[in-house]
């Protein structure tokens, strides 16, 4: 952990965590990520979120999520992660050329 | 393979094969940046475009924050309620730039409160245009007509910066930078409209921001060491020189519009360069505001200052309650 | 809604939405979180153009409601960069803007029967001419001050507005119903922020509780009737009946924010009658000189 961290949760009395947002912005569409901020807790992550990132109109719902509870992928395994998937064209529609101009197919 | 926080993570994990890390991290990197691709907070990247990013979305961060300040002094004061209402939401809006920077530049693992401490303790930069005094009701026109705009013209090729995070906040804040710019524009058009003394008030105004809002820029580009290696990681696009180029033709037209004068008589456009020509800038004078001698450095300080402090016990307040519903929780379950 | 929309005032569809799509090619997966419109709810400007008239008493309410709601806008206003955090400026400037938005509303529709304008009637009028009741006028001390503040004009706000929106007064039932939206949220910014600051720290719990005192004794005047009550009937509502209702709202947010019930005793009141607490002329002093300055200029 870098010094840096350590100074933050030394004096944690006073500062608050940080959270993701997450907004939906029309029925229909899922929530996307906005960014983050920091709130004491989850009633007011969703009240800053609110204030903070739909002050346009921009969504009709949010989502906050502590940020250390996301697990994301390792970005170093990057290759091999989402390796398999790269050459598979049969999984698409377009490599079944013989079938083109066939219609409602 | 092990799954990883997203938030602040150092890049290698052991010291011990950090140094095959490191080169396998520069040419994945390299090559994203040759393919014009984006950065993510959780890539590899070399410490140096870390610490340039950190340093350049705290300090823009900052600027948004104080920049608040010479605005608010006149909310109160607004002439009408309508103006009172735009100026309102406006200089809301900069709160919330800071915070979505503040928010970028954390996914880069310095948590805000220290960046924030960096700004309290004096050890932090921001554009030196905040530290002039806001005078009349004018500047309110002319800071959103020149300062937000030369906000925009330096921001909008930020949208593109290699580095995800900052590119989507640059994204959000552009979005709300065009109303700036307009409002501050239509009260700067209604008072050179409005009777002599408002159009003198606005003339004043534009005459004082001027050649500050050109600085905003930042030094010429043969005084400007650490544009080029920002510009070849793509975080910035175009050189101070042009970004200032272009944005003194654009206000050249819009001061035509307001009827007002640009307080440069130098300016003219060189039909052989296709280059717009302006007044020598002060830069020492630059120079003196950034490093604290500018007209109002210290008080903008200690009023941030004093809204942190003053801010403490209600901090405090929020997260020992927070700590007692958890446990409760915790204790009930 | 059940209520009458003012004829003429009806929320017009929202003016086609200024889209800056010359942004939108820059991450798309940012694009639709950062969708803007403006909506389509009631604006100031609607009841600006709409030619309904109050009658003169029914002008006098609205001059009340509209007062109350500008200077502790005005007030709010000032926190805006002094915030105890970042998030706090924001919310705060956005119950402000709400105020001032209710404000505006109606100081244009008591202006359409006084014969002057929104801006008239908040720069122009004299210190006495003002019809906000004393709580309003009340300094922001600390943030807790802030709060108890709040926490005693939302909860005030809500319970009118949620009875004014069957105003016989097509526009000030209108304005009620976009205003009721919107001081919810404030009631449940300020009910949130009373357990924090009660049941958080020793010290925010003392200044919490000192912050109630403060403004307990301007609670009384809100509920208030007097003979304009009287005479615009089921146009306004009849301050004493939200009462009770508010005496146990208030109780259930102080009791769970382990803070007491205040017993101070009331202030003598009068901001209906244009006598004010010694605040009011500087608080006005700042809001109107520079249009004061300038006479007839336009802004
Ligand atoms: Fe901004
Ligand atoms: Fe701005």
């Amino acid at each position: 952990m870098s010094t840096e961290n350590q100074q933050a949760t030394g004096q944690s009395a006073n500062i608050w965590p940080l959270w993701e947002v997450f907004v939906r912005s029309s029925r229909g569409l899922s929530h996307v990520h906005a960014g983050s901020l920091h709130a004491p807790d989850a009633e007011m992550a969703l009240r800053n979120a609110r204030d903070l990132y739909t002050r346009r109109n921009e969504g009709v719902s949010i989502w906050v999520v502590p940020s250390d509870a996301i697990t994301a992928s390792d970005p170093d395994a990057k290759g091999s992660f989402f390796e398999s998937p790269q050459g598979k064209d049969y999984r698409h529609a377009t490599y079944y050329t013989k079938s083109e101009g066939v219609k409602h197919l | 393979m092990a799954a990883a926080p997203l938030q602040p993570v150092p890049a290698h994990a052991s010291p011990a094969d950090s140094s095959a890390t490191d080169q396998a991290g520069q040419a994945y990197f390299d090559r994203i940046i040759a393919e014009d691709s984006r950065i993510e907070p959780k890539d590899w990247m070399p410490e140096a475009y870390r610490k340039t990013l950190v340093r350049q979305i705290s300090q823009h961060a900052h600027s948004e924050i104080i920049g608040m300040q010479p605005e608010a002094n006149w909310i109160t004061r607004a002439p009408s309620l309508k103006r009172k209402a735009i100026l309102m939401a406006k200089v809301q809006d900069e709160a919330g730039h800071g915070l979505y920077l503040y928010s970028a530049a954390e996914t880069l693992g310095t948590p805000r409160d220290v960046l924030n401490q960096q700004l309290l303790d004096g050890k932090a930069k921001y554009s030196s245009i905040f530290n002039y005094p806001a005078r009349s009701w004018a500047d309110m026109g002319a800071i959103g007509w020149l300062v937000d705009g030369a906000a925009i013209a330096n921001q909008v090729p930020l949208c593109r910066a290699s580095y995800g995070p900052y590119g989507r906040a640059m994204v959000r804040i552009c979005k709300e930078e065009s109303f700036h710019q307009r409002q501050g524009f239509e009260i700067l058009l209604e008072l050179s409209h409005g009777t002599p003394e408002q159009k003198r008030m606005a003339q004043d105004a534009v005459d004082r921001f001027y050649a500050p809002a050109l600085m905003m820029f930042g030094p010429p580009d043969d005084d400007s060491p650490n544009s080029k290696q920002s510009m070849a990681w793509n975080i910035k696009r175009f050189s101070n020189d042009e970004l200032r180029q272009r944005f003194v033709g654009m206000i050249v037209e819009q001061a035509k519009v307001l009827g007002l004068t640009l307080p440069d008589p130098e300016l003219r456009f060189d039909e052989e360069t296709g280059q717009w020509i302006h007044m020598e800038l002060d830069w020492q004078e630059f120079k003196d505001v950034i490093a604290g001698r500018g007209p109002c450095n210290s008080q903008r300080m200690a009023r941030r200052r004093e809204a942190h402090e003053n801010g403490a016990w209600v901090r405090e307040a929020a997260h020992a309650y927070a700590e007692k519903k958890m446990q409760q929780k915790a204790g009930a379950a | 809604m059940t209520h009458a929309q003012p004829t003429q005032a009806q929320p017009t569809q929202a003016q086609p939405t200024h889209a800056d799509h010359s942004l939108d090619s820059f991450g798309d997966a940012a694009a639709s979180a950062t969708r803007v419109t403006p909506g389509n709810a009631l604006r100031p400007e609607d009841i600006a153009i709409s030619p309904d008239k109050p009658n003169d008493d029914v002008a006098e309410y609205a001059l009340r409601l509209g007062d109350d709601s500008l200077i502790l806008a005005q007030r709010l206003s000032h926190w805006i960069s002094r915030g105890p955090e970042l998030e706090e400026d924001i919310a705060l400037g956005n119950i402000a803007l709400d105020l001032l938005g209710h404000a505006r509303s109606f100081l244009i529709y008591a202006g359409h029967a006084l014969g002057k304008s929104e801006d008239d009637l908040a720069y122009w009028r004299e210190e006495e001419d003002f019809r906000s009741v004393w709580l309003f006028e009340q300094p922001n001390g600390d943030f807790g001050v802030t709060i108890a503040r709040q926490l005693v004009v939302s909860i005030y706000q809500h319970l009118l507005y949620s009875r004014l929106v069957d105003s016989t007064d097509p526009t000030i039932a209108a304005i009620a119903a976009k205003a009721l939206k919107e001081v919810d949220y404030h009631r449940d910014h300020a009910t949130q922020w009373t357990l924090r600051l009660g049941d958080g720290t020793a010290e925010s719990h003392r200044r919490m509780q000192a912050a109630l005192e403060l403004v307990w004794p301007y609670v009384d005047e809100l509920f208030d009737d007097d003979p304009l009550i009287d005479r615009i009937g089921d146009a306004g509502v009849r301050p004493s009946t939200l009462r009770e209702q508010f005496d146990a709202d208030i109780a259930a947010v102080i009791d769970e924010a382990t803070l007491d019930l205040p017993t101070v005793p009331r202030a003598m009141g009068g901001g209906r009658r244009g006598l004010h607490t010694e605040h009011l002329g500087y608080l006005l002093a700042e809001m109107q000189v520079l249009a004061r300055k300038h006479p007839g200029a336009s802004w």
